[in-house]
């Protein structure tokens, strides 16, 4: 056979993914829209339709099944009910921006005003004939579509229904905090922000709850020179849900972009984070804590490219994993040759409690700058038994040393978060979570 | 040189001629010349009726020719694999000769001593000792007189075929076989049909399916139970013909609580056109049994353009198959213009141990996608990784490894470190590791560190009289420590020679 006829048969699977993708989207209707909005969402649609919806089979989703994020049917999941502990975030003062089911609900929210900031609605926005956010909606995810795919990014530009945007122009008193309730137990939410920070600008985004039945969420974020954005984000608590979210970032000259998230429970849940740091100086962290007992099918794929000098990159995740919980983790540093004086680092730790709990882990390094220190770490394994030990010969009791070295495990992560109040916010729901769940 | 003077461990028996021998390998690829002697090829091109040929070449039973057969029929419906970091350029795989051997070997001379002078003298001159009597080279007493420790017994391939065997006569009365693989399929056929192809399977990879359809020589060895092979076993490769590819398949098997060491080195002549090697290596190891198989691979890299230079697409594997089987690979690569190889262990049977020490020197155009793959299926498993890459001039090298530990393969662990040092901003060094842990009792630990040759050491060496380029494979040597001290002596030294040749050019 000749190398064009084996060619070939790469380039027909190719073929009947684009096929399968048509298929699919055949007969979807895109949310109505007018103006700017309406080109961008257009403008995904084929670009999708170029690229195919993912397949187990993709490189990129090797660990986990796209199939149920990405059907064209949501898997029905109960809505879970939290009666033994406060909603995370709820002693915090904050600008309330409430999502039922993947829909604004106004009457829940605040009023979208705080000093420094501007926000709207992109299901208003989108209406309009011109917006700030018309450059940059779709555009970082654009972006982030190099070297590596993300289709499930695109189908989220292509059919958002719902979700905000802001521009901040200065420091803005409290946190703007995005609340996800569910009521409904199959709803497909598509929601789609798109911040701005203007230099010197700084801001702290929390996110909460558990979205919807299925839900994609992708978060397009342009910090620009000098701008801070913090983010914290705490996924909900309940078991059936599915969902990808993708964050992407494009960081300035000396801006910080800092984001952390906690995870409990889910059937299916990714989350991606792709970031960009263009300028000189910048600094980016991206950490997670993960906790799953049973069915419990978590992902977290981060890619970072330095591209400008002396940038600094922290990835740091933590899993805890009982009783047949899996837990992936994609990580990437990408320095690009014009990034000397790189520091990246980037550690993914397990905790396997339990029988038949998975960590499947690809900590990658490609790197084109010699002047560079990046490094990165990867374990798995079980509790120390040595310190399992020296804990009990001081009298605790075994399920309290147990949840103390638990604990003890995910503070590395929790440290990434700048505000000791939202720490503390952290903290409680994951001693709340380990203490529910004893190995 | 005093990178290599003033600092390595010279191990106890090596005298300072020895040094002095190895330093002065020093110099651009000295392995480039080639053998001006007639040949006799295949006709060019892949088809049935070469896989026949070669087949028949060899003398072959029905049941290998079929087994060829159906390796090249699977081959032609599959793909070259796409997912390794490197830029392969299209290979017509018509435009090849799969089989070249000298016109003097087609009546297989009856021993060494009436092989071809010239091909005795090309060995010669590579340093490999074809004469019992003579040892490799480097290693040598200072009075020329051998140590019966540091014996190597030696199965020479040139292009296409096996050349002959030392020490066969010996060796034999330890039980042990060591003969090329086309001889152990005529004379051992019920070992090599048991074994081969059970590791690697025919239909394993694109190019491991290549080789099972057109392998034309190679090593076989057979430790018999209980056995420690008397003396270290070493395979030299030559590509030495032009436009030619060369496929060589090795089949080691170490029975019960047996133990053998073996060294395969390899080069090539300079030409512009690119050439291919796509070898299989199998290792067969019982209970108890350990192997040890270390490579200097030094093929030709291509000139400092980026032109010619060796396609290296290797399959090797071991199969630890019963308890306690222990295997050590040991890998230096410093040559070829395309390197894409994973050494890997299956531990299949409970407290089997593998190891993988790893060396990648890329520097000029060369590319390297390298690595292993340790697959965890016995209880009690352990497994350890030790890789440093070397990236310079406008090099890309890679690291890709799997670990994985499978739901049966409890209280197993694994500990990898890659490390990668660039040398330059033109070069890139990657690291790509699978890490899938399936119990929960299993500890798995990898890291891994890129950076770039530390100014204050070259300072230091600089600030002390060497050269740049001195002081830079001086550091590198001691970057590249660890894995040097897992090879045998014989290899450490020309290794460390390698080290810095394989950077020259690559300061300033």
């Amino acid at each position: 056979m000749s190398a064009q006829a084996r060619a070939g048969t790469r380039a027909a699977r190719f073929q009947a993914k684009l096929a399968a993708t048509e298929a699919q989207l055949a007969g979807l209707e895109l949310p109505a829209s007018s103006g700017w909005l309406r080109r961008a969402r257009e403008n995904a649609l084929l670009r999708l339709k170029a690229m195919g919806l993912p397949e187990k089979r993709d490189e990129y989703w090797r660990y986990t099944d796209p199939a149920r994020l990405s059907g064209a049917t949501v898997t029905p999941a109960k809505v879970f009910q939290i009666t033994d502990e406060s909603a995370v975030f709820d002693g915090i003062d904050r600008l309330k921006l409430v999502f039922v089911d993947g829909v604004f609900d106004a009457q829940a929210s605040d009023v979208l005003a705080l000093e420094g900031i501007e926000i709207s609605r992109l299901a208003d926005a989108g209406q309009r004939d011109i917006h700030w956010a018309q450059d940059l909606y779709g555009a970082i995810e654009t972006e982030g579509q190099s070297p590596v795919a993300r289709p499930m990014a695109v189908r989220n530009t292509a059919l958002a229904s719902d979700g905000v945007l802001i521009r901040v122009t200065g420091k803005p008193s409290k946190p703007v905090s995005i609340v996800y309730r569910r009521k409904s137990e199959t709803a497909d939410a598509v929601l789609h922000h798109v911040i701005r920070l203007e230099p010197g600008a700084e801001m702290t985004l929390l996110e909460n709850g558990p979205v919807a039945a299925r839900f994609s969420i992708d978060l397009e974020a342009c910090i620009a020179d000098g701008a801070t954005l913090h983010h914290v984000r705490a996924q909900g608590r309940d078991h059936e849900r599915s969902g990808i979210t993708h964050l992407f970032a494009r960081l300035g000259e000396k801006s910080v972009f800092k984001s952390f998230t906690m995870s409990a429970n889910g059937a299916v849940l990714r989350n991606e984070a792709v970031i960009w740091l263009n300028g000189k100086g910048g600094s980016a962290h991206v950490a997670g804590a993960a906790m799953g007992d049973g069915a419990f099918h978590h992902d977290d794929t981060v890619f970072i490219t330095h591209a400008a000098p002396d940038c600094e990159s922290r990835q740091v995740f933590k899993k805890v994993l009982h009783n047949g919980a899996v837990s992936v983790f994609q990580g990437k540093i990408l320095v690009k040759q014009i990034a000397q004086l790189t520091d990246g680092y980037q550690i993914s730790q397990a905790l396997l409690l339990g029988d038949n709990s998975q960590f499947l882990a690809k900590p990658e390094l490609e790197i084109y700058a010699d002047d560079v220190k990046c490094s990165h770490g990867s374990t798995s394994g079980e509790l120390d038994p040595d310190q399992l030990f020296y804990l009990r010969s001081r009298g605790m009791p075994e399920a309290e040393a147990q949840g103390l070295l638990v604990l003890a495990f995910l503070a590395e992560a929790v440290d990434e978060i700048a505000s000791e109040e939202l720490a503390e916010e952290i903290r409680v729901r994951l001693a709340g979570w380990v203490n529910r769940h004893k190995a | 040189m005093v990178a290599l003077d003033n600092t390595m461990d010279i191990r106890e028996g090596v005298d300072r001629e020895t040094v002095e021998t190895v330093q002065s390998m020093a110099g651009k690829y000295k392995h480039g010349w080639e053998t001006d002697i007639e040949m006799e090829f295949a006709p060019k091109g892949l088809n049935e009726d070469i896989v026949r040929l070669i087949s028949e070449k060899n003398g072959e039973p029905e049941w290998m020719l079929e087994w060829r057969l159906g390796a090249f029929r699977r081959w032609q419906s599959m793909e070259s694999p796409d997912w390794a970091m490197l830029n392969i350029p299209e290979i017509d795989y018509q435009d090849q000769y799969y089989y070249a051997r000298p016109t003097s070997m087609i009546e297989k001379p009856k021993s060494l001593d009436d092989v071809d002078p010239k091909l005795l003298a090309t060995y010669k001159k590579l340093g490999i000792p074809l004469k019992e009597q003579m040892v490799l080279a480097g290693v040598e007493g200072a009075d020329g007189e051998q140590d019966p420790e540091r014996r190597v017994a030696v199965d020479a391939v040139f292009d296409s075929v096996s050349l002959g065997t030392t020490f066969k006569d010996e060796l034999a009365k330890a039980g042990v076989i060591f003969c090329s693989i086309s001889e152990a399929i005529r004379e051992h056929p019920e070992l090599v049909k048991k074994y081969l192809g059970s590791v690697v399977p025919v239909s394993d990879n694109y190019f491991a399916t290549l080789n099972s359809a057109v392998f034309s020589d190679g090593s076989f060895v057979y430790v018999p139970e209980g056995t420690r092979c008397p003396m270290e076993l070493s395979t030299y490769f030559r590509i030495n013909a032009e436009n030619t590819g060369q496929f060589e398949r090795t089949l080691i098997i170490a029975e019960k609580g047996a133990y053998v060491s073996y060294l395969e080195g390899c080069t090539a002549p300079k030409r512009d056109i690119a050439q291919l090697h796509a070898a299989v290596v199998e290792i067969v190891v019982l209970e108890d049994a350990e192997v040890k198989y270390s490579t200097v691979q030094n093929w030709y890299p291509g000139d400092e353009d980026g032109k010619g230079g060796i396609y290296n697409f290797v399959t090797k594997r071991a199969d630890c198959r019963e308890a306690r089987a222990k295997v050590m690979w040991t890998q230096v690569e410093t040559g070829s213009a395309i390197t894409w190889k994973y050494p890997s262990c299956i531990l299949r049977g409970e407290e089997t141990s593998g190891e993988f020490y790893s060396i990648a020197i890329t520097n000029n155009w060369q590319q390297a996608d390298t690595g292993t793959k340790m697959i965890h299926l016995g209880k009690n498993s352990r497994s350890r990784i030790v890789s440093k890459g070397i990236s310079a001039g406008h090099a890309q090298n890679t690291y890709r490894g799997l670990v994985s530990m499978h739901p049966k393969a409890t209280d197993s662990r694994n500990y990898t470190q890659c490390d990668s040092l660039l040398i330059g901003d033109q070069c890139g060094a990657h690291t790509v590791p699978y890490i899938e842990v399936k119990n929960s009792s299993s500890r798995v630990e990898h890291e891994a560190t890129t950076s770039k040759v530390d100014d204050d050491q070259l300072f230091y060496c600089r600030s002390r009289g060497m050269d740049e380029e001195e002081a830079v494979a001086l550091v590198v040597n001691g970057f590249c420590r660890e894995v040097l001290q897992a090879l045998p002596m014989e290899f450490a030294m020309e290794a460390q020679a390698l080290v810095a040749i394989s950077l020259e050019g690559s300061v300033g």
